[in-house]
């Protein structure tokens, strides 16, 4: 191998990348707007909640509950009667209908442990578990300053102080935002390598390089340490001028020590790139290929939904993917703080399957050049 | 212009112009194209003659000018309707309007049902055509897997199904072996005296063959240079051939330059050294041999020439001797080194000029040849002269920091021959170097390897289509059907032969070896001579229009049955019709999950009584926290939460149990891990209902406490999906979004690949309506989204184990609907996309957002506000969604959904209508 033909050769890579406007406007696309749409516009789980009261007991503390919930958590309740009810919640109209009793008020004062009933669609998920806990807490608390005015509560002084690390005001766009970075790296890695190799299949100068004193190891090493340095200059600048500075969201750990494990990655993902470059034989079947791979690494990789709320069959399958140990590292890093000496498995790993997957991608690039045109 | 005056024109021309953007392709066109007779545009490519063609042909819309076919106004869209069926049309390239996947017999079947035939009528057409082309042996199979002069056959017999007046022919034979293209010509003529009447214009850039046309009309860059017959020409400039009177007819600063090519022979002295040795050379893909036992041997300073037609093994033993292909059989030697891939040595003494001029556009002239100069390791300090002096003698000083894409061909080719130069190689490799380029230029380019090889003593291996081109080689190979026929000098040759010329030599070698292969006998000898003795071929129906109504069943189901045999043998797109939906809903299901459960939690107990105990039981036992051996301290605790082990840690202070039981305040401590804000507010509300859970049953359990159950009680009924579990919720939300992605991707993808590939000319020149083009497109697409529906609906019930609680008949019905909603709206995208990347991505993007993001999924439309509640209101994955989820989990029923029906209802025509106004029946 020599060295200045894979120095000139990723040269070459640069210029190129220079030339091609679209992907240079997705680069940009992919590290700053959409880095910021990712922080900005991560819904808050209740917003505007539709919820309906069937209101049997027409009393001061009933009124009282409905007047309790109100924008932006909730749309203002809807008042039904128990028949709307159902053709409501069937037709998709309310997440949630309380259904307040009659005599609930009296039952109340006279201590007799009166039942609300809360009907709650469950299809909805992201509405209906946080949801359900916030009007529990809220008919909860209007119902006991309410008795307040009549005897003193008594309960246990045991107190429970609950506190956020590393994000202590559960923040979501520092989440957003940190996330949005770590799937862009995969996901322009994997699209610029293979783009790379397909565009030179479909001009033809593949087997132009081919037929020239160059390997094939040189020719792939080339392609990755030049788009593999893209993506990686991009996401250095996309956490220091998008994530820290423009969102304000703190980074716990070292930045070095991240864009060392992203190094780590970028080795595997743009791998893969060659690798789904050498299957496909142009681009659109490129971009199908593309959709089927990336989604899943995305998605199952524990950067978007944890992990542990996975089948255990797909845990583990995904132990395989290099997102997936990115996804540890970066999490440990960016958001924990965490050091060298926590991570360390990670980078073995991201560097044991960037190793399987750059052989492998080699000798298939080796294999494939006979049919490459 | 100077027309035959017995003979009415077929076609006027008054004033056209068109323009591409920026480049002006036709400029100011007056023309008078004679009726009944022969007309050939010459021309080399990109001077226009394409454009011409498709302007009478009416497959691209008229800018500016008068343009009257058949005597009618081609603007007109009435007369197009009216003409189109009296009009067949060739377009350029290899079968460029036929369909690589479907056999012979299927293509013809296609464009038979597109002009509305019956089934009778088309069977006994086409057994007509394939008799008289001799296409008959190989009716089964695929078009792509014809040689050129097949595929060109084929084209035709597409083109004659409807018994044409007018028949245009762009380019048929280039790249076409000379028996074939002969045997084209012959067919043509044979059916020109059965129909007598019908008028022929064809394109052509041999400039032998337009010798043989009645009329001529000479092109470039855009203008008229002159017309009349070929003898015409010759008259007027004085020349002996077509191509010297083509040169001359050009413009003065254009033949600034020229000279006609002048051979030094080569001295026979010094031809002892051999540079190239070939011996045996096989080369087989699967089943197909492609290159079958060459051999051969060329001699240093030689210029040796292969000559065959497209697709006949040339490039392919370049390849070889290049090593790019290892051959599967037989072995050879450049300058006494046996080939070998691994030896980079031996490839820094060649250079090689790949088909298509590999150049990278990305780079200038100058960066290209920097590059190849230190690829190919000449030394720095040499690399700037070097350039310097290969762009004075290549003529490319001018354009040294101009990018190769802005160059006209010559140059460009110029280009690649000074890159393949760069390092002064002993040998050149050049694989068609000169397809496409003007006779000027070409000439140009000989003179260059001319010097090359008798200065500098550089071998030159070339390949070329062209048997002017051949005829200045020193020896040339005749190659054919992955055999080499013959090799010697070309004038040995001829007279071996006794021919006129190398052509004609050429053609009698070929049809020697056709009599060896009885395949090829079928095809041409014998077949062609019964098809002779028949006259007027396949022309024995009176002309009479075939039915046209309005919207034919026939027409739309043509393209039905097209696209569903081209689906069928596609692996990756089938892949992705029948397997993505599955993939994606099984990382969907478990992807998009709201679950959380299993969470990891410790704690740093400093009490150690049976009441902390107590608390932290509390705690373990729910389903939702797993407990992790304890907290030691906090500097365990700090590294086991950095380390994400554990999402929370309990701490609870020392004396308690003794504190609580006291009545004393006491403060119990808990970290979250709060990485994952939403993840984090779950806990949260977890840890404090358990905290209040516990603090109550103490209550109750002390003497004098109030009594249980506090004050409410809040009876919570998660309705529909009790379990509250995120796969029955996500699967009949995920269900919408994919049957929206796959389909409309699929749909748009069906549309813009004809673009691409160029076959939507169909559409422009046939009597199919946008409609039934688009109906017909869109029929298999929403058979196969109901197939993968089913699939889906199996997947959710077995896999998933969620089940149909409601009406599986509406279910069906309503997907029924949103399938045809959805490829419609992929047919919509189609209409403004050119590439098929675009296709996939736009659709993605453009179906994705709305989906996930406005139409319920996860917040329902009626908690969205502005644009995302507008879209959200009009989009139909939203009523979709509320009858799936009706469906699956709410155990609904038509009655039960009926308002969300009506908006899936309007959808479908307001699409369809929508997609066939903004299609286009003619390329702008």
């Amino acid at each position: 191998m020599r060295l200045a033909n894979v120095i000139n050769l990723g040269i070459k890579e640069l210029r190129s990348l220079a030339h091609d406007p679209i992907m240079l406007i997705l680069i940009a696309y992919s590290f700053t707007l959409s880095v910021y749409a990712a922080a900005t516009a991560m819904p808050e789980t209740l917003s505007r909640t539709p919820i309906a009261i069937v209101d049997e007991d027409r009393s001061p503390l009933s009124t009282r509950i409905t007047e309790a919930f109100y924008p932006p958590y909730f749309l203002p309740p809807v008042t039904i009667n128990r028949a709307e009810m159902d053709e409501r919640m069937d037709a998709g109209l309310d997440t949630f209908a309380l259904d307040i009793p009659p005599d609930f008020q009296r039952d109340v004062l006279a201590e007799r442990n009166p039942a609300i009933q809360l009907n709650v669609d469950a299809t909805r998920m992201s509405q209906a578990f946080t949801g359900s806990g916030y009007i529990q807490t809220i008919v909860t608390r209007e119902v006991e300053e309410f008795v307040k005015r009549y005897r003193p509560s008594a309960t246990l002084p045991v107190d429970l102080a609950l506190r956020s690390r590393f994000n202590p005001e559960l923040n979501k766009s520092w989440f957003g935002a940190v996330v949005q970075v770590i799937n862009q790296v995969t996901m322009l890695s994997i699209v610029l390598t293979g783009a790379a190799l397909i565009r030179e299949r479909e001009h033809g100068t593949i087997e132009h390089l081919l037929a020239m004193p160059v390997t094939p190891f040189e020719i792939m090493t080339s392609k990755i340490w030049s788009m593999a340095l893209v993506v990686l200059a991009a996401c250095a600048f996309s956490l220091v001028f998008m994530v820290q500075w423009l969102l304000a969201v703190p980074i716990q750990g070292s930045l070095a020590l991240f864009l060392a494990g992203a190094a780590m990655n970028l080795f595997a993902t743009t791998a893969l790139g060659i690798f789904l470059g050498t299957i496909a034989r142009s681009m659109p079947q490129f971009a199908l290929l593309m959709i089927l791979i990336i989604l899943p690494l995305e998605m199952l990789s524990g950067g978007r939904t944890p992990r542990e709320s996975m089948p255990e069959v797909v845990q583990f399958v995904m132990l395989g993917a290099p997102t997936t140990h990115f996804v540890m590292l970066a999490q440990g890093i960016l958001y924990r703080g965490a050091g060298i000496g926590i991570v360390w498995k990670q980078f073995a790993a991201l560097a044991l399957i960037g190793l399987a997957l750059f052989t492998y991608a080699l000798a298939r690039f080796r294999g494939a050049i006979g049919s490459m045109t | 212009m100077n027309l035959p005056q017995h003979v009415q024109p077929v076609a006027r021309l008054r004033d056209v112009s068109l323009r591409y953007g920026r480049t002006r392709a036709l400029d100011e066109i007056s023309l008078n194209l004679p009726a009944g007779c022969m007309v050939g545009v010459i021309g080399p490519d990109g001077v226009g003659k394409s454009s011409l063609l498709a302007l009478v042909a009416g497959a691209r819309a008229a800018q500016t000018g008068e343009i009257e076919v058949l005597g009618g106004d081609m603007r007109a869209a009435v007369h197009r309707q009216r003409a189109c069926p009296r009009i067949a049309y060739m377009p350029q390239g290899l079968g460029g309007n036929l369909y690589a996947t479907l056999s012979v017999f299927e293509n013809i079947d296609f464009f038979g049902r597109l002009f509305g035939q019956d089934l009778a009528k088309r069977e006994r057409r086409i057994t007509e055509l394939l008799e008289s082309t001799g296409l008959a042996p190989f009716a089964a199979r695929p078009a792509g897997k014809l040689s050129g002069g097949m595929k060109q056959k084929l084209g035709l017999c597409c083109a004659l199904i409807h018994d044409p007046d007018l028949l245009i022919l762009d380019e048929p034979t280039t790249g076409v072996d000379p028996l074939s293209r002969r045997q084209f010509w012959e067919l043509i003529a044979r059916i020109r005296a059965g129909r007598p009447g019908m008028s022929v214009l064809v394109a052509t850039a041999y400039m032998e063959e337009a010798a043989r046309f009645d009329w001529l009309v000479a092109m470039d860059a855009g203008r008229v240079l002159a017309t009349g017959s070929a003898q015409d020409l010759l008259a007027r400039t004085g020349t002996p051939s077509l191509e010297a009177a083509f040169i001359a007819l050009l413009p003065e600063e254009k033949r600034k330059g020229h000279r006609p090519v002048e051979m030094t022979p080569r001295e026979a002295a010094e031809s002892a050294e051999v540079a190239i040795e070939a011996r045996d050379l096989t080369m087989r893909f699967g089943a197909f041999v492609a290159v079958d036992h060459v051999s051969f041997r060329i001699y240093r300073g030689e210029i040796f020439g292969f000559l065959g037609s497209n697709g006949c093994g040339k490039t392919t033993t370049m390849k070889m001797l290049t090593g790019l292909l290892p051959p599967s059989e037989g072995q050879a030697w450049l300058f006494g080194q046996l080939v070998n891939p691994y030896d980079l040595d031996t490839r820094c003494r060649v250079g090689y000029m790949s088909q298509g001029f590999s150049l990278y556009s990305e780079l200038t002239v100058r960066q290209n040849l920097e590059l190849h100069a230190r690829l190919f390791h000449v030394p720095t300090e040499e690399i700037q002269a070097r350039i310097e002096e290969l762009a004075r003698r290549f003529d490319l000083t001018q354009v040294i920091d101009a990018f190769p894409g802005a160059l006209p061909l010559g140059q460009r080719q110029r280009l690649s021959l000074a890159v393949a130069m760069i390092h002064r190689p002993e040998m050149l490799i050049l694989d068609e170097p000169t397809s496409g380029v003007d006779p000027v230029a070409r000439d140009g380019f000989w003179q260059i390897l001319i010097e090359l090889s008798r200065r500098d003593r550089v071998t030159i291996f070339i390949s070329t289509h062209f048997m002017n081109e051949a005829e200045r080689c020193d020896r040339i190979s005749l190659m054919h059907a992955g055999r080499v026929l013959v090799s010697d000098a070309p004038g040995a040759l001829i007279k071996k032969r006794g021919a006129a010329g190398l052509e004609e030599a050429f053609i009698g070698y070929l049809e020697e070896a056709a009599a060896d292969v009885h395949e090829s006998a079928a095809a041409s000898g014998v077949k062609v001579a019964t098809a002779g003795a028949r006259p007027g071929v396949g022309l024995s129906d009176p002309h009479q229009p075939d039915r046209r109504p309005a919207f034919d069943f026939r027409r739309m189901f043509s393209y039905t049955h097209r696209e569903a045999l081209e689906l069928r043998r596609d692996p990756v797109r089938g892949t992705l019709a029948l397997l993505g939906t599955v993939i994606l809903m099984f990382v969907m299901g478990y992807g998009i999950t709201m679950d959380v459960e299993n969470l990891s939690f410790a704690a740093l107990d400093r009490d150690q009584t049976t009441t902390s105990q107590n608390y932290i039981l509390n705690l373990a036992g729910s389903r939702y926290f797993i407990e992790h051996k304890p907290i030691i301290d906090y500097a365990d605790l700090d590294r086991r939460m950095r380390l994400g082990e554990l999402s929370l840690a309990i701490e609870i202070p020392p004396n308690f149990g003794r504190d609580v039981a006291r009545g004393r305040p006491v403060q119990i401590g808990a970290w979250i891990d709060g990485s994952m804000p939403s993840r984090a507010e779950t806990i949260r509300s977890y840890v404090q209902a358990m905290h209040a859970e516990w603090l109550a049953q103490k209550a109750s359990r002390a003497p004098g406490g109030p009594a249980p159950g506090g004050l409410v009680t809040i009876e919570t009924r998660f309705r529909y999906n009790p379990d509250v579990k995120s796969l029955v919720a996500m699967v009949p939300a995920v269900i919408p979004l994919l049957l929206l992605m796959i389909p409309a991707m699929l749909a748009a993808l069906s549309v813009v690949r004809e673009k691409e590939l160029g076959s939507i000319v169909n559409l422009y020149v046939t009597p199919v309506t946008r409609l039934e083009f688009l109906l017909g497109k869109q029929l298999p697409y929403i058979a196969l989204a109901m197939f993968n529906f089913a699939l889906l609906a199996v997947q959710a019930v077995v896999v998933f184990q969620v089940p149909i609680k409601g009406s599986f008949l509406a279910l069906t019905a309503a997907t029924l609907l949103y399938v045809t909603a959805a490829t419609a709206m992929g047919l919509l995208m189609s209409t403004f996309m050119r590439s098929q990347t675009a296709a996939i991505f736009g659709t993605a993007i453009l179906t994705l957002l709305p989906a996930t993001q406005f139409s319920g999924m996860l917040d329902p439309v009626s908690s969205l506000e502005g644009v995302g509640a507008f879209i959200g209101r009009i989009f139909p994955t939203t009523y979709y969604l509320i009858i799936s989820r009706g469906i699956f989990s709410k155990a609904l029923n038509f009655w039960g959904l009926r308002t969300s029906f009506i908006p899936l209802l309007l959808a479908v025509p307001l699409l369809l209508s929508l997609c066939a106004t903004l299609l286009r029946k003619q390329e702008a």
